[in-house]
């Protein structure tokens, strides 16, 4: 096959490299969530020791 | 434990993969032959070896799991083998727009090099099941390790096989011949080849000091409240990650 017009080849390109991007965005994305989820136990976690050191 | 020194090699993994790219569409040459399609090499091979590359690593930590008994080992190959289907899906996506812009098809049957790399990612898909189809922790770490270092092995075999197969479409990088590639394109596919090995090390640090911490926190709950405040996981594909509780003070 010939080489693809500049104009139709950077369709393809742009196309597999938004992919790349995507696929990170998505996995960092998913990331952000498990640290939001750390960061809530951790605060209720730190509620629960300064609750027990004031009943002691 | 995990999270030390992950912001210099989440920043380096950075500066690599924009040079990478930087380097891919300012300073190499265009392909004599696909011109400027022949881009998504430098995205797409570099995927496909470290996924590769990745699923063996996931089979050396099995390995060290069956060996020691040690269930980190069993959290590393697990979190390897998550990481390489993550880029393997992304070399299947970028090897098909690729194929279509190159070839006029989205996938081409009768060639070696694609279906061999799908039957491994297959392969690797029913990773996750078998995990999830076993109940006890114990059982669940060893038969994954099993299957691991089974897969793991096979992947190498796999890439010799393609090899020594009659090409009919997909050229061979880096051949025999020590390949044709000119400097300009050999120097960017290795600076994009570190910066994608790179990327998976970044990831796979982040997964498991994600991991790692939530077991903690998990511990921790269960000293400030005692172990009836902490829910059963239940049944999950995923490594348990319950660290030894340490002794009250």
């Amino acid at each position: 096959m010939p080489a693809l017009p500049l104009d139709e080849a950077g369709k393809y390109v742009a196309a597999a490299y938004l992919v790349f991007l995507a696929l990170i965005l998505i996995y960092v994305a998913i990331m952000a969530v498990k640290l939001g989820r750390i960061e809530k136990e951790l605060v209720e976690l730190n509620e629960l020791a300064d609750r027990a050191e004031e009943s002691k | 434990m995990y999270g030390k020194g992950m912001r210099p090699l989440a920043i380096g993994t950075f500066f690599v993969l924009t040079g990478a790219f930087a380097l891919v569409f300012f300073w190499v040459p265009a392909d004599a032959d696909q011109g400027f399609i022949q881009k998504i090499f430098y995205l797409h091979v570099p995927m496909a070896i470290v996924a590769l590359g990745g699923f063996i690593a996931g089979g050396v930590m099995a390995i060290c799991h069956l060996r020691t008994g040690n269930s980190k080992w069993d959290l590393r190959s697990y979190v390897s083998i998550h990481m390489a289907l993550v880029l393997a899906v992304g070399a299947l996506i970028t090897g098909s727009i690729w194929a279509r812009a190159a070839w006029g098809h989205w996938w081409v049957w009768d060639e070696p090099t694609l279906v061999s790399f799908l039957i491994v990612f297959l392969l690797y898909a029913t990773y996750q099941p078998l995990r999830f189809a076993i109940e006890d922790p114990e059982k669940q770490a060893r038969y994954a390790s099993v299957f691991a270092i089974t897969a793991g092995a096979f992947v190498p075999l796999n890439f010799l096989a393609v090899r020594m197969a009659q090409s009919l479409a997909h050229p061979r990088v880096l051949g025999a011949t020590g390949g044709s590639m000119p400097s300009e394109m050999r120097i960017t596919f290795y600076v994009s080849l570190i910066g994608m090995a790179l990327l998976f090390i970044t990831l796979w640090k982040y997964e498991m000091a994600s991991k790692h911490t939530t077991a903690q926190l998990r511990n921790l709950r269960r000293r400030l409240l005692g172990d009836d405040s902490v829910a059963p996981t239940g049944r999950s594909a995923a490594p348990s990650t319950v660290l030894p509780a340490r002794p009250k003070p």
